[in-house]
């Protein structure tokens, strides 16, 4: 066998969170019409406001068509074979309430989540190493299940909670704010998205506090034929600052998933939001079956003076990542930062890159990307840097590497660079390289077996993102590559 | 028993026959120079001991340590203490020196059975090899030779046999490209790694190193063959005297 060729099998991977949860879902007939925006916005209780947003979405949706301009290719998606709410029963009986108390929630679920890893209890959080001081809100299927650390946040002032309750309970802060960064019509998978939507995160840090903990949310879903439409909300009031994680695993299964959430942060004077990610969704087998589409539009507006806002996300699941976490720069001197690591394997597609759109003065961003590519996967970047008109003395710096593993695969850059300010400072630098066999044979030869030989190469390429991330993020993040590399060797 | 028995060896790449029939007997405690013009093997040599893909034995058979060497997968033969010490070291980009250092330990540590190094030990440890080689510690922290300069290479090459402490260093061209200073510095690297327990084969073109590391043995590899093996003297004709004197000598 060749070096090549051993290469490529060390990186066929397996997936370890393919299970399923065996619970009684409640689970709306497919199709999509008024109707069931309406019977969604019913379930839960939501005021007359919101059916209208809701609406007002629908109605533009239905007049747009969905985008083709990506790299990718998969068959024709049939909305109307979908079914756009799935939710456990027990939260059902609760009146699409969250529950009480973590004795409310089905025991099923929480052995999901424990699989998972995610520290759900409270007490197991305080007391564990991995999760402690996170609060983490979960999302199965299309509802939260479980918000932790609320009382700790809320003698901050700090709310986190899950979109439904931030409906119920803060309709002012969702009126105020929804749709101010991703606009109903802002494009299609949005548009569905505003419509459908069932839950989601949502977190409020009010004018000069310093969220006291990272804020977590982990979604998961679980259902079969249904699409998962979440929706995140975070805004960071002036001086205020908060860090956000989310984390995503899906199950296995031979048809293809939807996945088309919606995250907006709202970042005022001196505030500063970091949003991480961790996307490991199901990513389909490795003939290509099955795997989760993940169509997410990811936007934030430093909308104040002096502020900034940090994407930094891991993308290694998913049969197709369409995927743009952007930065609207309007305030003056505010910051936008974009680091990520895009692994596809197998048949994989990955879109995925940045907007940093330049409106303030002295606006400064920071792109930088690494794209890992193994088997036939293909890896785009696509990004684009607007320098606006009003943008005096903008600066920007693009790095966008591609790292091959394997000669099947594919990597692409589509940077677009739009400067309307003379003064703008715009830098970009690319570079591709393989995972060599003289690199494997070197670090063999110091007694490495070639699983940790190809994890040392790859986590080395992606050590300036990984740097950007929380610590316990890092090591997870770290862990996730290694097992999405993860050969059928071992 | 001898630490590396070679008999026999033939190895091919890509169909094409590049060693054809090389003896070779090594024990602990002996520096052997093995020299030879371009072309003539040196490196297929290494690679095939190192157990690089792509290199086919075709016939004979190589022991090392009382272990069939051609069972056993390259970081295998690692563990179980060969160190090749590479012509052109790779950068591994991202990867501080310092944690590859500590994982190739480690891995060695493992196969022995023993538990993992404390940090505290083996950065003590690793900083005194530092100083020994004329290095700064700074250069613990840079990637692993990435953007290093070809004399810098070499001595991480040396630094990490006097950490990893093989039972044989296999040393390829190690003296190429170094000025005179650095070329002394890894020398005495190469001669503090000298002992009873340790067996050194040196590849080289020149007989440059073999100033400063004197070796016990000599042997010229011509198309794939050892055709002549002496005392360090050979080593001396050749420099003296050209490839081409030997040849003629020993056809």
């Amino acid at each position: 066998m060749t070096e090549t060729q051993e290469l490529e099998q060390l990186v066929k991977r397996e997936y370890k969170y393919g299970f399923t949860t065996d619970i009684e879902q409640e689970i709306i007939p497919p199709g999509l019409d008024e109707d069931v925006v309406r019977m969604i916005s019913a379930k839960k209780n939501e005021p007359e406001f919101m059916l209208e947003w809701r609406l007002s979405a629908f109605r533009q949706w239905k007049k747009m068509t969905e985008p083709e301009w990506a790299h990718v290719h998969y068959p024709k998606i049939d909305y109307q074979a979908l079914s756009y709410y799935a939710a456990p029963k027990s939260q059902e009986e609760l009146d699409a309430e969250a529950p009480e108390s973590l004795d409310d929630v089905d025991p099923k679920l929480l052995e999901t989540y424990e699989k998972l890893g995610i520290p759900l209890h409270e007490r197991a959080a305080l007391a564990g190493v991995k999760g402690a001081n996170v609060a983490v809100d979960a999302v199965f299927d299309s509802v939260s299940v479980t918000t932790t650390f609320k009382e700790k946040l809320a003698e901050a002032g700090v709310i986190f909670c899950s979109f439904s309750e931030a409906v119920e309970n803060h309709p002012e802060l969702v009126k105020q704010y929804l749709g101010t960064v991703v606009p109903q019509g802002d494009n299609f998978f949005a548009a569905l998205n505003s419509a459908v939507f069932s839950d989601g995160s949502f977190v409020y840090v009010p004018k000069g506090v310093k969220c006291p903990m990272e804020l977590s949310t982990y979604f998961r879903i679980n259902a079969k034929n249904t699409g998962q439409f979440e929706r995140t909300l975070i805004i960071a009031e002036e001086g205020a600052s908060v860090s956000y994680l989310e984390g995503c695993t899906a199950p296995q299964r031979d048809e293809n998933q939807l996945h088309a959430a919606v995250v907006e942060l709202v970042a005022l004077d001196d505030a500063e939001i970091k949003y991480s990610t961790v996307q490991n969704w199901y990513p389909g087998d490795e003939e290509g079956r099955g795997g989760i589409y993940n169509f997410v539009t990811k936007r934030g507006e430093c909308r104040g003076d002096r502020s900034k806002i940090t994407w930094t996300q891991v993308e290694a699941g998913s049969a197709i990542t369409w995927k743009y976490p952007s930065c609207v720069l309007k305030g003056d001197d505010s910051v936008g930062e974009f680091y990520s690591v895009a692994v596809g394997n197998n048949y994989q597609q990955i879109d995925s890159g940045t907007k940093m759109i330049h409106l303030g003065k002295r606006t400064r961003s920071t792109i930088v990307s690494k794209g890992i590519s193994a088997g036939r996967a293909e890896n785009a970047y696509r990004g684009l840097v607007h320098i606006g008109k009003t943008a005096t003395d903008a600066r920007n710096f693009t790095q966008c590497d591609s790292l091959l593993i394997g000669d099947r695969c594919g990597a692409h850059t589509f940077p677009y660079i739009e400067a309307k300010n003379a003064s703008a400072q715009v830098e970009h630098e690319a570079t591709t390289s393989k995972v060599s066999d003289d690199q494997m044979f070197y670090l063999r030869s110091r007694g490495l077996s070639e699983e940790d030989a190809m994890n040392m190469v790859v986590s080395g390429f992606c050590k300036d993102v990984f740097n950007e991330l929380p610590m316990e993020f890092a090591v997870e993040a770290q862990a996730l590559l290694a097992v999405s590399l993860e050969g059928s060797v071992g | 028993m001898a630490l590396l028995e070679i008999k026999n060896l033939h190895a091919e790449i890509d169909g094409k026959e590049i060693l054809k029939g090389i003896n070779l007997s090594i024990n602990a405690g002996e520096v052997h120079a093995i020299m030879g013009p371009n072309g003539s093997g040196k490196s297929t040599l290494c690679h095939v001991l190192g157990g690089r893909d792509g290199y086919e034995v075709t016939q004979g058979t190589i022991t090392f340590d009382g272990h069939d060497l051609l069972e056993m997968e390259t970081e295998e033969r690692a563990v179980a203490g060969m160190l090749l010490g590479f012509q052109h070291p790779v950068e591994i980009p991202g990867v501080k020196n310092i944690y590859l250092l500590k994982e190739a330990l480690n891995a060695k540590r493992e196969a022995q059975g023993l538990d993992e190094i404390d940090t505290f030990t083996f950065m003590k440890q690793v900083r005194e090899l530092v100083a020994s080689m004329d290095m700064d510690d700074a250069f613990l922290h840079r990637g692993v030779n990435a953007g290093f300069s070809g004399g810098e290479k070499k001595r991480n090459e040396i630094l990490q046999m006097l950490l990893l402490e093989p039972k044989l260093a296999l040393l390829d061209e190690t003296d190429s490209g170094l000025d005179i200073d650095a070329l002394k510095v890894v020398s005495e690297g190469i001669n503090r790694m000298r002992g009873e327990e340790r067996g050194i084969i040196l590849v080289t073109h020149y007989q440059r190193l073999l100033n400063y590391v004197e070796p016990d043995f000599v042997h010229v590899l011509y198309k794939g063959k050892i055709i002549k093996s002496g005392d360090k003297t050979l080593a001396h004709r050749l420099e003296a005297e050209g490839y081409q004197e030997i040849l003629e000598e020993a056809s």
